[in-house]
């Protein structure tokens, strides 16, 4: 990935995840975080990790943020008042944001020296094969413990969402 | 080409950005989006050290920690709609209580 390219990217990502965390709006706050996720997905692939960038976008920017999207609506928050908050929280918490920034920016310009460059790597670096030879030798038990991961999850948000009164929600949908 | 530790940088600002989205916003889907950036932010960073070292281990962490975030999407929303089924508020300074 040529330099310019790089700091395009960069710059509209962190211009997207910005917008993030000050749009008042919460689905102009998805919106601008589907964005820094596409991006990311970009920079995979121009990284060489063509297969996870796609992984990225379609997983990512497309599945979750849709679930996140029907939450948003599911609520109806287009009515919620502006949020308050105490000022000195948000100055306090702002400090912090800041001084992590500084400290992490100075760990990376501090980093190791092979990793000021990159090492070549094959044509097929990216690949699904490649990735999938990955997944089922050294990750084979993980990639297992993963299935029952999901599997939980997705008994858990079902117990977690259905409506266990035998009245409907307060406020709710049709 | 870029460097990885620009990669790094750029990962670094952005969980950065998660970071400062948790700590002043009060809306909890925005809080909860915030921790899907830093979720990627770190991702962006096993990626560029996984290029720099010339292996697909980080690439097969990523794909592990995009699994992860896909259950922990599914169970926090269906966290929040059962608070704001019960509270109807989605503001994290007045979920208070563990109960309801």
């Amino acid at each position: 990935m040529p330099l310019w390219l790089f700091i395009f990217l960069a710059a509209l990502s962190i211009i997207a995840a910005a917008g993030l965390i000050l749009q008042r709006h919460p689905v102009h706050s998805l919106l601008a975080l589907v964005l820094t996720l596409i991006v990311i997905g970009i920079l995979f692939i121009g990284l060489g990790a063509t297969t996870v960038g796609f992984l990225q976008m379609i997983v990512y920017a497309g599945a979750i943020m849709i679930l996140f999207l029907f939450v948003i609506w599911l609520l109806n928050l287009q009515t919620q008042p502006l949020e308050g908050g105490r000022l000195a929280l948000k100055f306090l918490g702002a400090l912090g944001s800041a001084a992590l920034i500084a400290e992490l920016l100075v760990f990376v310009l501090h980093l190791p020296a092979p990793l000021g460059h990159n090492q070549p790597v094959a044509i097929d670096y990216g690949s699904i094969a490649r990735l999938a030879q990955g997944l089922f030798t050294s990750y084979l038990v993980a990639f297992e413990v993963t299935s029952i991961l999901l599997l939980v999850g997705v008994v858990g948000a079902v117990a977690l969402a259905r409506r266990t009164t035998a009245e409907g929600a307060p406020g709710g949908s049709p | 080409m870029a460097p990885p530790s620009y990669f790094m940088g750029l990962s670094a600002i952005l969980f950065c950005i998660g970071v400062a989205g948790v700590l002043l916003r009060r809306n909890i889907i925005i809080i909860f989006m915030s921790i899907e950036l830093m979720l990627n932010a770190v991702n962006l960073a096993f990626v560029a050290l996984s290029r720099a070292w010339g292996s697909v281990d980080g690439q097969a962490i990523v794909f592990f920690v995009m699994t992860v975030a896909a259950a922990e999407a599914a169970v926090g929303l269906g966290i929040i709609l059962s608070i704001y089924r019960n509270r109807e508020t989605v503001n994290a300074d007045e979920i208070n209580l563990m109960r309801w």
